[in-house]
């Protein structure tokens, strides 16, 4: 493309229509910020934005809506995390059972490094057992690496329960009910 | 000697050196204030001392208008590292700043910037060649920006030490043509002559100031005032998007805090030297204003008088600065040369000729 450049007309190259203009425009937004309180700054600490859904947070574990760990230390999210944020210490064959009826195990330690965490939300999509989200915190601080170590208590403390995601709500009863036969339905 | 004059020329230096240097502080909060409010921003408002931030109105405000900045700003301008970088030339180095920050302070040594208080004259050195003396000073200015540039020893300072030299010395010639009309006027290069001259009214409606009989001199002034202290529009020897900071990139801490406080104090020298030669100084035309005063409280009012104009043209500094878009090299040297200097000649021929055909 082609920009036809005009010369300036004798009267532009005074500079005074640029000056003029200049004023006008930065005179409308002093008055406005000063005397009408239009600035569109955020105060950030004291106001916060609000964090659209979807937002990509940092990731937690959540509970089910028993108050269960949802983690079955399948280490999946292990696996996939591509700047190996996530560590995960399972049971073992001596180790805990899980708290909730359906699963096996869930993990001995759950550890995230919030400082390697790129919070792309690869576990949250691998994740059979829904047991990870990216929730909406986006301000994470702390005053030495090791604070910036979250372990299973601590994840599972800030992600809360995820009710609404209830995948094994109704498979205990079913498998009771294959228990005898026929099947009732 | 006599220790009279010794005694309060060390008090009028102490007194102007603290007065401007706290005006230098407060003008930089302006600027941020006055940017902020233009780019629709808030600008500093944090900063809360701890017994006034706790009163009851003036505290709050007090901080939200940032009032207490400056002095944070100066203290983290001590205690940041001051480093310097291996490649630079040491002994320039550390000489530049001093350099470009002297220059400013001497130019304010001429200034009259009030009348009299007591029996003393409110102005440190009453020279007979005042003016003379201050474009020797000013153009001393140039030498500490040329040093760093030098000293630094890398790219972008070099080429901001360049820009600036080229500048400054092609606009002080406009600019010192330009107040040529104003001393054949006025018939004298004494600073208080001049002042003097511009007591009373222009047809009983105008103040008698030179600016509304010389405009054409005061509007030279002025633009040569914006490229002699690197304000924007005719900011090049910085030009942070091109030349990363120009002169002072490898600057930091305090050495860096003296050229801030160097440019600024010289938009002070500048704004001084406006107010004199084109506003009338310490001067108002009505209430008896226009006369050296006789009482303390009149003395105190001119020297408030003088630094109000003075305030006022630096606020037109900072609104420019917020305004305009930079200027190119060419456009700069072009204006520079071919556009104010002629403008600058023949507005010395026409006032030398418009007085001589009224004589």
């Amino acid at each position: 493309m082609i920009v036809k450049r005009t010369n300036l007309t004798l009267w532009e190259r005074f500079y005074l229509p640029a000056i003029l203009g200049g004023f006008k425009v930065t005179w409308r937004h002093f008055k406005n910020t000063l005397f009408r309180g239009k600035a569109v700054t955020m105060q950030y600490p004291e106001q916060k934005w609000v964090v659209p859904p979807g937002y990509r947070g940092a990731p937690y574990l959540v509970r089910d809506q028993d108050g269960d760990t949802k983690c079955v230390s399948c280490q999946l999210c292990e696996f996939i995390c591509p700047p190996k944020a996530i560590k995960i210490i399972p049971p073992g064959p001596t180790g805990q059972i899980a708290d909730r009826p359906n699963a096996e195990k869930m993990p001995r330690e759950f550890e995230i490094n919030m400082l390697r965490c790129i919070f792309c939300g690869l576990c949250q999509e691998v994740c059979p057992e829904e047991a990870i989200f990216l929730q909406q915190d986006y301000s994470l601080t702390g005053l030495a690496r090791g604070e910036m170590v979250f372990n299973k208590d601590k994840l599972l403390a800030l992600g809360g329960t995820h009710a609404g995601v209830q995948k094994w709500k109704h498979k205990l009863a079913e498998a009771k009910e294959q228990e005898s036969f026929p099947v009732k339905t | 000697m006599d220790w009279n004059f010794i005694v309060f020329s060390l008090v009028k230096i102490a007194a102007v050196l603290g007065v401007l240097l706290t005006m230098v502080a407060y003008a930089v909060l302006v600027e941020r204030k006055v940017s902020a409010w233009i780019q629709d921003r808030v600008g500093p408002n944090r900063v809360a001392l701890p017994l006034v931030g706790a009163l009851p109105v003036v505290g709050p405000l007090l901080t939200r208008l940032g009032f207490w900045q400056p002095l944070v700003d100066g203290v983290k301008a001590f205690i940041k590292e001051d480093f310097t970088p291996a490649h630079v030339r040491k002994g320039w180095f550390s000489l530049a700043p001093a350099v470009a920050l002297i220059p400013a302070l001497l130019v304010i040594a001429v200034i009259p910037f009030g009348s009299k208080l007591g029996g003393q004259q409110m102005v440190i050195a009453d020279l007979n060649v005042g003016i003379l003396y201050t474009f020797g000073i000013v153009s001393l200015g140039v030498y500490g920006i040329v040093l760093a540039g030098y000293a630094s020893n890398s790219k972008f300072p070099f080429l901001g030490g360049i820009r600036s030299s080229a500048q400054m010395i092609s606009y002080e010639i406009s600019m010192g043509m330009s107040v040529i009309p104003v001393f054949l006027i006025a018939g004298d290069l004494n600073l208080s002559q001049i002042i003097a001259y511009q007591a009373g009214t222009l047809g009983g409606v105008l103040p008698n100031w030179l600016v509304f009989k010389a405009p054409l001199s005061f509007l030279i002034f002025l633009v040569a005032a914006f490229a002699e202290t690197n304000r924007l529009p005719f900011d090049l020897p910085e030009a942070e998007t091109e030349l990363v900071g120009g002169y002072h990139t490898e600057y930091s801490s305090m050495r860096f805090g003296m050229f801030f406080m160097g440019e600024y104090a010289a938009m002070f020298a500048g704004t001084a030297m406006m107010v004199t030669l084109f506003f009338g100084g310490w001067t108002l035309p009505f209430w008896g204003l226009d006369k050296p005063a006789e009482t303390l409280g009149m003395g105190l009012a001119h020297i408030g008088i003088f630094l109000a104009k003075m305030l006022a043209l630096m606020l037109v500094f900072i609104w420019v600065r917020w305004m305009l878009p930079r200027f190119r090299y060419d456009q700069l040297m072009d204006l520079g040369w071919r556009k104010f200097i002629p403008l600058a000649l023949a507005n010395i021929l026409a006032t030398a000729v418009w007085l001589w055909m009224r004589k």
